[in-house]
């Protein structure tokens, strides 16, 4: 029963997954206005911050089910944990290659130090991919859930800390669309934008649980296979 | 109390325990060197002091890390791990032991690379060595927990490092800048949670 319970949200999700994208796509490139002064390649910055906003909601969902790994003593958080900071990875990835192309078409440079986002993304990235390495290092059970949940948990307090180092550490040329007056941007754009992120978190929601219902069906198999062995 | 009682029982083993093997500290202490005669092969002539400042700090990361990889070993290898976590103890003074071990092993390694480093570079200002010093609680604080971790995977030497330095990052860079208030403030947070948390990663079973 709730195996179909968990088929149908996942159906749900990925439907509403595809409209959102489909509709941001439209928005973005028939409704959005052209930026004024950086033109047609302005308009990767709807896929660009959504993308990124939804890899720390993953990281946020990850240390989120590590605290219930942790507190509660929840088992099943283990894999919710780690299926979330897998998606968190392939998001961070894909913040890193957009904001690596718009860095390219606006500043004509393929990396950009002073780009305070780009190289927080480089510093979770790299925290996030030992991660895995520390998992798959360690055999399976109660001690690799905790250490996993452990590590998890100083992500997301290394995301404001290191935030607030890089911060220090450059000054600012990146576009601040996001400032203490609310977004910077005119209505359609924030409309366009709204309905991106949206369709981003869609898309993750999906791929969470997609993810999650194949290794939990994975788990079982196991179980199973090793009860008739 | 009994906890300082514990911690600092603990902390004198591992100091005894060095005292006696001689092997963590003498290494560090020729690591250190080694990195900064490299440094001054690796620097263009006439290259600034911030330049030799910046590798300095590349040299302390990479020294603590040295020191940490072994900060568990013995632990490990002998299974002293099961005893201290029967132990009638707090865990999380096995975690305070250790990381006051580190900052013993770090400072003392640093007493030899500050001074080396202000004959072959340049001369060093007090906001530097306060930053040095705060820099060295972030690190063994930090440190000795991902260390307790490493040393349970298979991967062992391989995983310090990977899960060490993105942590460094904010303490290279408040180091750098001599932004003392930020590493009193990564200092408090992540030994708080350290401290908090180290009880999950020694927990076996």
């Amino acid at each position: 029963m709730r195996r179909t319970l968990a088929a149908r949200s996942a159906a749900a999700t990925s439907a509403l997954a595809v409209v959102l994208l489909t509709l941001s796509i439209g928005l973005i490139f028939f409704w959005a206005p052209t930026d004024a002064d950086q033109g047609f390649s302005q308009r990767i910055f709807y896929f660009h911050v959504p993308i990124a906003l939804t890899a720390y909601v993953c990281f946020g969902w990850g240390a989120w089910k590590a605290l219930r790994v942790l507190w509660k003593r929840d088992d099943r958080a283990d894999v919710a944990s780690y299926v979330a900071i897998h998606q968190g990875v392939v998001f961070g990835a894909l913040t890193l290659l957009t904001g690596s192309i718009w860095a390219r078409a606006s500043w004509g440079v393929w990396w950009s130090w002073s780009e305070n986002q780009l190289v927080l993304f480089l510093v979770l990235f790299l925290f996030y991919c030992a991660y895995f390495m520390l998992r798959f290092s360690l055999e399976p059970g109660r001690s690799r859930a905790n250490m996993s949940a452990v590590y998890a948990l100083f992500g997301v307090v290394l995301i404001p800390v290191s935030f607030l180092a890089i911060r220090l550490s450059q000054k600012f040329i990146h576009p601040v669309v996001f400032n203490s007056h609310g977004p910077q941007m005119s209505g359609s754009q924030f409309v366009t934008f709204l309905v991106s992120l949206a369709g981003m978190l869609a898309l993750f929601a999906t791929l969470y649980q997609v993810e999650l219902a194949g290794k939990r069906l994975d788990a079982s198999l196991r179980e199973l296979r090793e009860l008739l062995v | 109390m009994t906890y300082f009682a514990d911690v600092a029982a603990l902390t004198r083993k591992d100091l005894l325990l060095e005292l006696r093997v001689k092997e963590t500290l003498p290494s560090m202490l020729l690591f250190v060197i080694a990195t900064l005669t490299i440094f001054h092969f690796a620097l263009p002539r006439g290259t600034g002091d911030t330049a030799a400042l910046g590798l300095l700090w590349s040299a302390i990361v990479f020294t603590a890390l040295l020191g940490l990889t072994r900060a568990f070993v013995a632990e490990r290898e002998q299974g002293l791990f099961d005893a201290l976590v029967l132990a009638p103890c707090d865990r999380s003074a096995i975690w305070l032991a250790k990381s006051l071990a580190v900052l013993t092993f770090l400072v003392c390694a640093e007493l030899v690379a500050l001074p080396a480093f202000e004959a072959f570079f340049s001369g060093l200002d007090g906001r530097t060595i306060a930053a040095v010093a705060l820099a060295d609680i972030g690190i063994a604080a930090v440190g000795t927990l991902f260390g307790a971790m490493a040393v349970a995977g298979r991967a062992r030497e391989l995983l310090l490092p990977l899960l060490f330095l993105p942590m460094a990052i904010p303490i290279v860079v408040g180091g750098v800048g001599g932004y003392l208030w930020f590493l009193v403030l990564y200092d408090a947070i992540f030994a708080l949670l350290a401290w908090a948390m180290f009880e999950y990663v020694v927990a076996e079973v």
